[in-house]
């Protein structure tokens, strides 16, 4: 079995997973498998949990659920304006497979020109491809709504609670063309309005921070992001040259009749078992550094979307406090243009508020995340070059004594 | 009466269109020989004196029996024209003459010399026929080959080194330093330098393909051309695509020299020896692709390859045919895994530069990080990741110069390996031929003997002499060709599983380093990690 993949993705302390007794949740997430054929895949979630708390009806339940509806519970809680000031988890990413469907296909396509044997061996890679992407995806899943049980005032919601209890369909439509049209508008004045209010300078110092930091920082993950991805892409490429060397290697020690055969068989076995630890190591990096700093990507994301808000409301605020004055000036609405002012003042000092405290635990969770992840990769690429070292080693070790 | 002539016609058309190409060969060969006669006579190197008028065919691997047919050609008692009618005799009685004319390789007449290569099939015999004519197969070579082959220390150092670009534009050419050092004897120095071009290379390996290549003997193939790769450099283009270009050529010129002579009878040949050590060289025009001689490479291709798909040989020896096939299932093989390989290479290429770009990429993320012990991991890690690009970029330049090049060499070798085996088949079509012509002549005479010709009798009977003297040298050609083809595979063999073992041991030593450096440079990163506070 796969070693590294049964962890998942570690982008949260252990608190943060409600693993510890400090959180009454414990959800799992798993997973009822979809044939991959079908176009329109819709994945079903099986969602297990567990509560001691007393709000819920009972102590362990699990319900099924598909992505359209974890997407929904996210955008509820985007478009509820009483959790302005929080950083709302980021929604777990659409499952793709497209990469892989698209091996299927080559490899259905190729299965005339290898032999059984590859053939069977290509099969079985691409098997072990797709389960991996599965397991990704549960893990994902599962982040997301841990997440949202670890956060004090979201776990209260009412959404999150029929979303684990209520165990009939939530009939929650995917977007439909409008919606979705309406989101990119919304997007794109977002990112305008984004632009505007970053230009801002900030009165209060941390926050004026945070907005450069932020900025900077989500466009260098996002870089480093797609180019680990290539990394570990090109990674993987070389671990299947590596494996059809090993199988012509193979070929070639059957067929010879010199003594060369025992010599090719010998090195195609170390290949055979040197490739399955190249693949171990791509998948590895995968796990504990391309997965991290997509994560991170996303984050950082809802973070800047956190600044967002609180930058809106901090424009409202003013407008309303020139509105006021307007007002008094011309002493004409001032006790509406004073309950207005109010309401933008309260809100916009809530969210101040509570944004600093969500991103100062977001840099604590960042960097707990980012330490774990780099102790964890660096003692399993060390693991790996061992295994291999090891390998070589003997092998060369064998090949040198018989001459 | 008709459909015996129809199948008369059909059975007699391979034969007649293997006799048909001969002619046109024969044809265009003259026709040739006298345009580049007036054109190079004066630029061919001096060769062995039988091969003096027919320089030309130095690439068309014409054996000197074959030169003495040609000359016979030219001359006016030729055979060559007067074979015409004979094809296009429609007589009958051919029928039955073409039945007789299936000579198995079993017959008494011949039964194959034993050489001291793998043990064959066949039990051993000792030769009933021994020519008493010098020929020039039987040479002492044989004696001096098994004493070489006793030899342990090979004792000469080639390097091919220093390429440097001479004059500018299209006729710009790279010319490498060859530096032989050596203490046998045949040398006339211990160490001798001399500035040779890519086509002296060529030219050297047509002469000897030519010289050697039908008596069974397996030449070193010479490094490919490549148009596209010299054109860049003749432009001038200094980037790293030519460079690499250039060290690539450098080194399997390297390859093909050291290759060349660890052939105990090449290493002696006087053109290896005047390619090595005389400071002069005269241009080999003929291994330009558009001359007199490049012409003739290709219609000689052609020729082969019709023969090839024409001739259909009797094998009765068994190593012959279970040898052929054990090269044909290599060459796939190895085919397939030179594109492996070169797959690989190409990826780890690609993996070194992606490091190196996401390293970059870390180290920028560092830079941003706000957090002081995460942002220096973070540097840390980019600079591990820049450490290991560099290792993926050795490891991939490993892959290729190692394995890569080994792979593409052994095609290339085999491919010449499957041309010696096809110079035995064309010997015995040779043989056959003559054995076909011999009997045509024994009837003529028959029925010369009828009609009372005293004259012609005469000319009949010498030509049956002299037919049967050729059917005799061609089995002698057979035998000593397959003598010599047992005596190389296995020579061959030896080499290959010298040459790869070495090589693929070398390999693996060069993927431990890498793992080592790994593992010394994570091993470093760890408490960077931990540290992260």
């Amino acid at each position: 079995q796969q070693e590294g993949l049964d962890d998942g993705p570690d982008f949260l302390s252990e608190e943060d997973r409600g693993v510890s007794f400090f959180f009454p949740f414990l959800i799992s997430v798993l997973f009822c498998l979809c044939p991959p054929t079908v176009d329109d895949l819709c994945f079903f979630f099986c969602v297990f949990f567990q509560s001691t708390l007393p709000n819920f009806k009972q102590n362990e339940f699990s319900v099924v659920r598909q992505h359209e509806e974890f997407i929904w519970l996210h955008d509820s809680f985007v478009e509820n304006e009483e959790y302005a000031g929080y950083i709302i988890p980021p929604a777990p990413p659409k499952p793709d497979f497209d990469a892989s469907r698209e091996k299927l296909q080559k490899l259905g396509e190729g299965e005339g020109s290898m032999t059984k044997e590859e053939f069977t061996k290509m099969k079985q890679e691409l098997e072990a491809e797709y389960l991996a992407i599965f397991k990704k995806t549960v893990a994902m899943h599962e982040v997301f709504l841990c997440r949202v049980a670890a956060h004090p005032v979201l776990r209260k919601d009412l959404n999150f609670h029929v979303f684990l209890e209520y165990n009939q369909d939530l009939s929650v439509r995917g977007k439909n063309k409008k919606e979705k049209l309406e989101d990119f508008f919304k997007n794109v004045v977002k990112s305008a309005d984004g632009v505007l209010v970053a230009g801002v300078k900030d009165v209060d110092d941390f926050f004026e921070h945070e907005k450069t930091f932020l900025l900077e920082y989500h466009n260098r993950v996002k870089d480093a992001s797609a180019k680990s991805d290539r990394m570990i892409r090109s990674h993987k490429s070389a671990a299947d040259d590596i494996n059809r060397i090993a199988s012509t290697l193979y070929t070639l020690g059957t067929q010879d009749s010199t003594d060369l055969c025992k010599f090719f068989l010998k090195v195609s076995e170390l290949f055979e078992k040197t490739r399955k630890i190249e693949a171990r190591v791509a998948a590895d990096e995968d796990l504990k550094l391309a997965d991290l700093l997509k994560y991170y990507l996303r984050e950082s994301q809802a973070a800047k979307d956190l600044l967002y808000r609180r930058g809106r409301a901090l424009a409202d605020y003013e407008n309303a406090n020139k509105a006021l004055d307007k007002a008094r000036a011309k002493n004409k609405d001032v006790l509406q243009a004073e309950t207005t002012q109010q309401v933008c003042c309260q809100k916009f000092e809530k969210i101040s508020e509570s944004a600093k405290q969500e991103l100062i635990d977001f840099k604590t969770r960042r960097v707990a995340a980012f330490r774990k992840n780099l102790v964890e990769l660096a003692e399993l690429e060390l693991k790996h070059a061992k295994g291999n070292l090891q390998l070589l080693q003997s092998c060369l070790g064998v090949l040198k004594g018989d001459t | 009466m008709s459909c015996m002539k129809r199948l008369c016609h059909e059975t007699r058309s391979h034969d007649r269109l293997r006799r048909t190409l001969a002619v046109c060969l024969r044809l265009s060969r003259r026709l040739l020989l006298k345009m580049s006669e007036e054109r190079d006579a004066a630029a061919l190197s001096g060769s062995a004196q039988t091969e003096g008028e027919e320089d030309l065919f130095v690439s068309a691997m014409e054996s000197p029996e074959a030169a003495r047919l040609s000359a016979e050609d030219i001359s006016p008692s030729s055979n060559g024209p007067k074979a015409e009618p004979m094809l296009l005799d429609d007589d009958p009685d051919d029928l039955f003459a073409e039945a007789t004319e299936e000579v198995s390789l079993d017959s008494p007449e011949r039964q194959p010399i034993l050489s001291d290569g793998p043990s064959p099939v066949i039990t051993p015999v000792t030769p009933v026929m021994i020519s008493s004519r010098a020929d020039v197969f039987d040479r002492s070579p044989d004696q001096d080959e098994d004493e070489e082959e006793n030899r342990d220390t090979f004792d000469i150092q080639i390097s091919v080194s220093d390429p440097e670009k001479v004059g500018d534009g299209m006729n710009a050419y790279m010319v490498y330093k060859v530096l032989t050092k050596t203490s046998l004897s045949i040398f006339s120095r211990d160490e001798v330098c001399v500035k040779r071009r890519f086509s002296d290379f060529l030219g050297l390996h047509s002469k000897l393909a030519s010289k050697y290549m039908h008596m069974g003997y397996i030449v070193p193939p010479a490094p490919e051309k490549s148009i596209v790769g010299m054109t860049k450099v003749k432009v001038g283009k200094e980037d790293l695509s030519s460079v690499e270009f250039v060290e690539k050529r450098r080194s399997a010129l390297e390859r093909y020299l050291l290759r060349t002579v660890k052939h105990p009878a090449l290493l002696k040949d006087p053109d290896v020896l005047q390619f090595l050590e005389s400071s002069e060289l005269p241009r080999a025009v003929s291994t330009q692709a558009l001359s007199g001689a490049g012409i003739l490479r290709m219609v000689n291709k052609a020729a082969d390859a019709v023969n090839k798909m024409t001739i259909k040989m009797n094998e009765s020896d068994a190593w012959f045919e279970e040898k052929q096939q054990q090269f044909e299932n290599l060459d796939v093989q190895l085919r397939k895994l030179h594109a492996s390989v070169e797959s690989l290479v190409c990826h780890r290429k690609e993996l070194s530069v992606n490091t190196a770009s996401f390293a970059k990429s870390a180290a920028m993320l560092g830079n941003s990080e706000d957090h002081t012990a995460l942002s220096r991991a973070l540097s840390q890690l980019a600079e591990v990741e820049e450490k290991i690009d560099q290792l993926h970029q050795d490891q991939a330049c490993a892959d290729f110069y190692l394995i890569s090049e080994l792979l593409g060499d052994y095609v290339r070798l085999i491919t010449a390996v499957k041309g010696v085996f096809d110079q035995r088949m064309k010997t015995w079509a040779k043989c056959q031929d003559a054995q076909v012509m011999l009997q045509r002549k024994r009837e003529a005479e028959a029925k010369l003997q009828h009609a009372n010709k005293p004259d012609k009798l005469q000319q009949a009977k010498d030509e049956i002499r002299e037919w049967e003297g050729k059917v005799q040298q061609g089995e002698r050609d057979f035998e000593q060709i397959s003598k010599n083809i047992r005596r190389e595979v296995g020579r061959f063999e030896k080499d290959r599983v010298k040459d790869f073992r070495v090589v693929i041991i070398k390999y693996l030593e060069s993927l431990v380093h890498t793992q080592q450096q790994m593992i010394k440079y994570w091993e470093a990163f760890l408490p960077e990690a931990k540290a992260i506070a």
